[in-house]
């Protein structure tokens, strides 16, 4: 075999190999490019900001909650209020009611949304029940708590967001 | 030419099935691929058959929606992956050594190793229609969830497609092996044929893109079976990121099917025009230029997925941006053309028909690619006749109109002339029939991917499905056509067609076994295009 050919044939290797990673790479770009947009209704996780200064805005905007069970989750989910008013600039407590309706024991996930997408950048949670395992006993209800504050910037035309939360059967082997 | 008689004195080939099996001649494997190509045609025919009897008429008559919905998967399946794109890879293995001068492709071993994989693949694939619950049905995109309920048959689906990338990128390293290397001396890059450009840069685009697609089905895979969550919400992942990862291989894709043909036509068109290809450098540069853009039109796949504004109207103007390089070519042809001596043969016929209706179906594209517009056309018949018009009418009359270009140098028997101008424009008709009245259907909202429609459609139906009978029946005539060539006919000369420029055309018809094997000498004339 020609050298010339030995060395274009082991470059273009390299480089389908690459390529191959490269699309495995798209999995944590994509959720970064995500974050920083805040499309796909992915809310941001804060702790409570302690050099936030405590001025409220006095706007007021309607947060409802939203709720559902995907697929075969023998669960029932229900927000305990279905809206609410809000001040940006100030934290308030929500509770789901979760309830399994099977005498087995079962681990649930949730996942929360909000739209409309412009307003994921400005919901932060201090407290979520979301993106761990939920275990409930047979016929168990348990009340699962979130804590959020809408933030000051967000934008005036804006004056009302959803917050929806769908659980998930837990996959084998996720925690 | 004396390096003529030395190959004749060397034509001496292996014999019976070790010739075909353990071939490394990228003449015979050319053939192979080919052929492989052919049968595959005319099994992803049969199965569009399937679909078009079934939508002959409102109701269910014929199949179960469930065997409906896998006959679409895979028929899509077979003919990009076993059809159009081994019908090039053919052509690239039996011409491109010819026209750069070289003895045979760089890495002969892997050439044929590229080849046998395919047989391998399909029986994976096919085999799946014959289990239990049934072959792939959730569309060939594969798009998370739905395509994860299908039964035992997704890992073979799967692992074909796996088989099928190591077997194409093979085969593109192989050609860029071969062209970067083994170029008879004097046939610099900017001398080589457009066809060979096409490829070269073709090659490209798969081993940039099929890599992708691989990750993107190995994702699936463990989602499925190995408890990850790169495509599940309950897991935290999202499905749009698999037509992410997916398009931006199925973009690239498109032009992979079409480039080769776009270097087909840039043969033939002067070759029957009698005239230099006319403005052979933008031809390269637009080549390249298409591929590159390719890149980065993805999400016009997927407008309606909820991207933001931004990004809609990014992929909008990018995807418009494609026409530009893609207007250059279709002028050149017509440049090319324009005051020749043009004779129509056969080969001529399919060239000029792909060059309109390409056309045609890039139109219906810019019209998809507009976003507001895309909202309504989304996942209607529009896009099946658009993507059936660039491919079909385009990619597919390519390479018909290669084989009846080549083939009197690869039998050495010139084929029926009368046969073929039947072949052309009975193909030209039906198709036209059975894709136009699809933009009507897809413009009045029927969905593609659904074996019963409202009643309202079914005129259109009726004569759509008349033009897929008529199209298939006439490929018969195409394979009775390269048969009775292949077996003998009138003698063809070295040079088949008077018009005809470049080094495959020095050697005699049939093109002897072992050609270039010292590089030929080139003249000023030999290089013309």
């Amino acid at each position: 075999m020609q050298r010339g050919v030995k060395k274009t044939t082991l470059k273009l290797f390299l480089f389908a190999i690459l390529m191959f990673g490269f699309g495995y790479a798209m999995v944590p770009l994509y959720d970064v490019f995500c974050d920083i947009t805040g499309i796909n209704g992915k809310t941001s996780r804060v702790v409570e900001n302690k050099n936030q200064s405590n001025v409220v805005s006095d706007r007021w905007v309607k947060v409802k909650f939203d709720a559902n069970i995907n697929g075969n989750l023998p669960w029932r989910l229900k927000p305990q209020v279905r809206n609410m008013k809000v001040q940006p600039g100030k934290f308030y407590e929500a509770t789901y009611i979760v309830e399994n309706i099977l005498d087995v024991d079962i681990v649930g996930q949730a996942i929360p949304s909000v739209s409309p997408q412009i307003a994921s950048l400005y919901f932060k949670k201090s407290e979520c029940f979301c993106f761990v395992n939920q275990l409930l006993k047979g016929y168990e209800t348990k009340e699962m708590v979130v804590r959020f504050e809408v933030d000051k910037e967000l934008p005036d035309d804006v004056t009302s967001l959803t917050l929806s939360y769908t659980f998930f059967r837990a996959k084998a082997g996720n925690s | 030419m004396s390096t003529l008689a030395h190959d004749d004195h060397h034509d001496h080939k292996p014999t019976g099935l070790k010739r075909w099996f353990f071939s490394t001649n990228h003449k015979d494997i050319g053939t192979l691929y080919l052929i492989f190509a052919l049968v595959m045609f005319f099994v992803g025919g049969s199965m569009a058959m399937i679909i078009r009897a079934e939508l002959f008429q409102p109701g269910l008559q014929f199949v179960d929606p469930q065997f409906y919905n896998s006959m679409v998967t895979v028929h899509a399946l077979i003919m990009i992956f076993g059809a159009v794109m081994p019908a090039g890879v053919g052509l690239a293995n039996w011409m491109i050594p010819l026209m750069v001068g070289a003895p045979d492709m760089a890495l002969p071993r892997m050439n044929n190793m590229s080849f046998w994989i395919l047989p391998f693949a399909f029986a994976l694939l096919i085999s799946t229609l014959f289990m239990e619950g049934g072959g792939p049905a959730g569309g060939w995109t594969m798009y998370p969830p739905l395509v994860l309920q299908t039964g035992n048959a997704f890992p073979f689906l799967i692992f074909a497609i796996h088989f099928l990338g190591v077997s194409s990128i093979m085969g593109a390293i192989n050609i860029i092996a071969t062209v970067f290397n083994m170029r008879a001396p004097g046939m610099t890059l900017m001398k080589m044929p457009l066809f060979v450009w096409t490829w070269v840069i073709t090659s490209f685009l798969l081993i940039a893109s099929l890599p992708v697609l691989a990750g993107g089905v190995t994702m699936l895979l463990t989602d499925k079976y190995f408890g990850t969550s790169f495509f599940d919400a309950a897991g935290g992942g999202d499905p749009v990121l698999f037509q992410h990862i997916f398009w931006f291989f199925g973009h690239p894709e498109v032009y992979i099917l079409a480039l080769p043909a776009f270097g087909i036509v840039s043969q033939v068109i002067p070759a029957f025009a009698r005239k230099p290809l006319f403005g052979y450098a933008s031809m390269v540069y637009a080549t390249a230029s298409i591929a590159i853009l390719s890149f980065f039109v993805w999400a016009h796949h997927m407008f309606t997925v909820g991207l933001p504004i931004k990004g809609e109207l990014f992929f909008m103007y990018a995807t418009m941006l494609i026409a530009v390089p893609t207007g250059v070519k279709v002028f050149n042809w017509i440049a090319t053309m324009w005051k020749g001596a043009m004779t129509f043969e056969t080969p001529m016929l399919f060239s000029i028909a792909f060059v309109i209706l390409f056309t045609i179906g890039g139109f219906s594209g810019l019209m998809l690619g507009i976003t507001p517009v895309d909202f309504q056309y989304h996942d209607t018949y529009f896009v099946v006749a658009h993507f059936h018009y660039v491919l079909l009418t385009g990619a597919i009359f390519a390479l018909m109109s290669a084989v009846y270009y080549w083939l009197p140098k690869w039998t050495g028997y010139m084929y029926d002339e009368r046969l073929g101008k039947i072949h052309f424009w009975l193909s030209l008709i039906s198709s036209n029939v059975l894709f136009f009245p699809q933009h009507f259907l897809g413009l009045a909202g029927m969905p593609r991917r659904i074996p019963d429609y409202n009643i309202q459609f079914a005129d259109f139906n009726a004569i759509s499905s008349i033009g897929g009978f008529a199209y298939g029946i006439t490929q018969l005539l195409f394979v009775y056509i390269v048969i009775k060539c292949a077996l003998g006919g009138k003698k063809a000369k070295p040079r088949v067609w008077e018009g005809a420029k470049g080094l495959e055309w020095t050697v005699p018809s049939p093109a002897p076994f072992h050609t270039f094997e010292t590089p030929p000498k080139l003249t000023k004339e030999m290089l013309e295009h």
